[in-house]
């Protein structure tokens, strides 16, 4: 063991071994076959799945203006969705790292985390019952005259901001709490107004937070399938992936339809890395 | 003054949306009607009843833990070994690992099911509890890697030295030193990991076969009428235990900080 620890690189192969061997044979490995399988063609008739190279089903994706309006839908959806969760917990971040006491905190933290263990599909079927026809929130906008949005897209983005909002919240907070408070101090110190220092000093250093949550926000828009099902009757990118692998058995299309999100989240990752996000992790 | 009152009602606010689902989950569970109307009609404890005789639900509910406690225990294995050998080793593509071990997590979830789907198929297991555990495990790696990187970059590097100079092996030394420093981040990150795997349904959907976790059983059931309220019970009951994780997590980062500070 401490001859072993004479050689370092041996040491670091020895223990990066099994969790290397695990996500690049069982993880990389089953990606590279997704996308190899995004050049097979799938024939209904025969049911089978002919493994001649071809680029049939990126053609088929490309000349479908069904399949451009979903990727498109289902992109300005995901960053809709990172805007408008971004804006939400920024307060309540900046409120729990900055203003709020120790024990407030800590009570805030719980309170956060704790519906994160609340079941996704529940709170998904809590906010069909909540904007259902006889639903909680016709019922309280009555009184006002007007009506809740029922269930389509606008319901959608409404119940993926409140599922993904956990997942920004937490990033900001921690990227807010470690801007060391002497900072914050000089900037005052030199003349700098609440506004000033705000927008020169803490946005920048919690800017690679935002970004940490936004890959969480994007990336689970981007795959969902059933919030969608359940809110509105529009298709999602997650939507059609499902209904060709699942009801059409179409695995090559579903894996050509599948290289969208990826190529999408691996530039979005590559960018965030560029940007500190992964740091703030 | 007002920045700060402003910040409390944003805070009010956003707690409100945060909880207004989840009381409706709870208030529909109490609900003797068995369709969801609002205001509900009253108050009873029947559904919780049929909830404790549903062989169903006691089944998906066992086989969501145990598949949690199987991919936790994966991911805590592998997890802490890359983080330990990244922060404490230099080699070739080491700034790569986080990159790759993020990856299963950061790709949405359905491309993580049909690749994994497809390449189970292809390898002819059959998909049940194994196949679910390794799925799982893929994406849980990343929390517990984290959260002991993070704690292995914070502590000294040095008291792992003075251990050795002092003649202790590397095996004396990671059980007496390194690990008591790592373990509060280890039950973090075990407990985020179990959290994730507990609650999860896509990728789950392409490998279980003909398993039922508590998301897939909640998914399936809802959709009939008459088992909608036992959903609700099951809701309530997994939200009230899960008090005692988070609970957990919160007295070791309570604990980590007084001692870190």
């Amino acid at each position: 063991m401490n001859a072993l620890y004479a050689r370092p690189r041996s040491v670091a192969s020895l223990l990066m071994a099994a969790p290397l061997t695990w996500l690049v044979v069982v993880y990389l490995g089953s990606l590279a076959l997704l996308l190899v399988s995004a050049f097979w063609t799938y024939s209904a008739a025969t049911d089978t799945i002919d493994t001649t190279p071809s680029l049939v089903n990126f053609g088929e994706i490309i000349a479908s203006s069904t399949f451009r309006t979903i990727a498109l839908r289902t992109m300005g959806m995901a960053a809709l969705v990172t805007l408008t969760t971004a804006i939400i917990a920024f307060p309540i971040a900046y409120y729990m790292a900055r203003v709020a006491s120790h024990r407030v905190r800590g009570l805030l933290v719980v309170a956060i985390l704790l519906p994160l263990w609340a079941s996704y599909v529940v709170k998904v079927y809590a906010w069909r019952i909540i904007l259902s026809e006889q639903g909680i929130l016709n019922w309280s906008l009555e009184p006002l005259g007007v009506s809740g949005p029922g269930y389509g897209d606008v319901a959608l983005w409404l119940v993926f901001t409140y599922l993904w909002l956990p997942y920004m919240i937490l990033p900001i907070y921690a990227g807010l709490e470690r801007i060391p408070t002497g900072l914050l101090e000089a900037s005052s110190d030199l003349g700098a107004r609440g506004r000033q220092t705000f927008r020169r000093i803490i946005l920048p250093l919690a800017f690679p937070a935002v970004v940490a949550g936004s890959i969480f926000t994007f990336s689970l828009t981007l795959g969902d399938y059933i919030a969608p099902s359940l809110i509105t009757s529009t298709q999602f990118l997650g939507n059609v992936i499902f209904s060709q692998l699942g009801a059409a058995g179409d695995l090559p299309l579903a894996a050509a339809l599948g290289t969208i999100p990826v190529v999408l989240m691996i530039i979005y990752l590559l960018a965030a890395r560029r940007l500190g996000a992964f740091e703030a992790l | 003054m007002m920045a700060r009152w402003g910040l409390r009602i944003a805070t009010g606010l956003v707690l409100a949306f945060i909880y207004i689902p989840i009381l409706v989950t709870i208030i529909y569970a109490f609900n003797p009607n068995r369709v969801a109307t609002w205001p509900p009609d009253g108050i009873s404890l029947q559904w919780f009843a049929a909830a404790a005789e549903n062989r169903g639900l006691r089944e998906a509910f066992s086989s969501s833990i145990l598949a949690a406690l199987g991919a936790t225990a994966v991911a805590l294995v592998l997890g802490t070994l890359a983080s330990f050998a990244v922060a404490r080793f230099r080699f070739f593509g080491r700034e790569t690992v986080s990159f790759i071990v993020l990856l299963p997590i950061a790709l949405p979830g359905i491309v993580t099911g049909i690749a994994l789907n497809a390449s189970f198929s292809t390898l002819d297991l059959s998909f049940g509890m194994l196949t679910i555990i390794v799925g799982h495990a893929t994406f849980c790696i990343v929390l517990v890697y984290n959260n002991a990187l993070a704690r292995l970059r914070r502590s000294a590097r040095s008291l792992e030295e003075a251990s050795m100079d002092l003649g202790a092996d590397a095996l004396q030394t990671f059980r007496r030193i390194t690990f008591p420093q790592l373990r509060t981040a280890l039950v973090a990150g075990g407990l985020l990991a179990f959290a994730l795997s507990f609650d999860e349904i896509i990728v789950t959907t392409f490998t279980a076969g003909g398993v039922k976790t508590l998301p897939i059983w909640i998914f399936q059931n809802y959709r009939l009428a008459n088992q909608a309220p036992i959903v609700n019970v099951a809701a309530v009951i997994a939200i009230a235990l899960s008090v005692i994780p988070v609970y957990i997590a919160q007295r070791l980062s309570g604990v980590e900080a007084a001692t870190t500070r």
